[in-house]
């Protein structure tokens, strides 16, 4: 028994994946189109977690990289999707649609 | 004969070990062990926010278990990998990956939320009513 840091990183590994296949479960089986999201949020943290965790088991920390874009990337999908989803449209102007949301709700 | 050399030997050995501590080797257990605690502590976070997702009955229970557990159980994974790297240049990826989850994951929680009760999405409540959007403003 040598060094226990990679069979440390590697359950870390195995129990961020039992978090993952959760959040499909969810995503799969999800009654409205908001909790499919919220899975798709929540997995691609889990994603970026893995990916970090993954770079230190092969030694080589270049997956940090990877899991920086993929955390940006995420954010910009979740609320992507959710303009497509509120505004039927990805080309609307935010600046100039928030007096009409607003109206909207009231 | 030899007995008595090794009895003499023994505590002129033992001097010499606890003289000089390497402290190099005390660090790093105490790095390894901090790296188990706080990992142990953001996976437990991680599933238990998993679990909520699947269990909860209602959306926004739903989201409330992933957007609190995720930021915390991010932070405390990703502390635990700090703690575990060498050289700088990892440690400054690390904590841009920090920072900009604990930036946008609130932030995109937040928007589901909106955008949910925006669209109408009715929260399980007993004989509470559900607070007007303009009220909030």
């Amino acid at each position: 028994m040598g060094d226990p840091m990679p069979y440390i990183m590697l359950a870390t590994a195995l129990f961020l994946i039992v978090g993952m296949v959760l959040m499909l479960t969810r995503l799969i089986g999800g009654p409205s189109l908001y909790d499919r999201l919220l899975a798709v949020n929540s997995f691609g943290t889990k994603t970026v977690l893995f990916l970090c965790v993954f770079g230190f088991i092969i030694d080589r920390p270049d997956g940090i990289d990877i899991a920086l874009l993929y955390a940006l990337m995420n954010f910009i999908a979740t609320i992507a999707v959710l303009k497509f989803f509120s505004y039927k449209a990805l080309a609307v102007d935010l600046r100039d649609v928030a007096d009409v949301s607003t109206e909207e709700v009231q | 004969m030899f007995a008595q050399l090794i009895m003499a030997a023994e505590p002129v050995v033992h001097e010499a070990a606890s003289a000089s501590v390497d402290w190099s080797v005390v660090w790093s257990f105490i790095r390894n062990v901090l790296t188990v605690m706080s990992l142990a502590g953001g996976l437990f976070f991680v599933l238990a926010g998993a679990v909520g997702v699947i269990r909860l009955p209602d959306f926004y229970t739903r989201l409330h278990a992933a957007g609190m557990t995720d930021t915390l159980g991010a932070e405390l994974i990703l502390f635990g990998l700090i703690l575990q790297a060498d050289g700088w240049q990892v440690i400054a990826k690390l904590l841009l990956v920090a920072f900009f989850l604990f930036v946008t994951s609130p932030t995109a929680t937040h928007a589901v939320a909106y955008a949910a009760y925006k669209a109408g999405e009715k929260p399980l409540l007993g004989r509470w009513r559900a607070p007007a959007l303009e009220d909030e403003a």
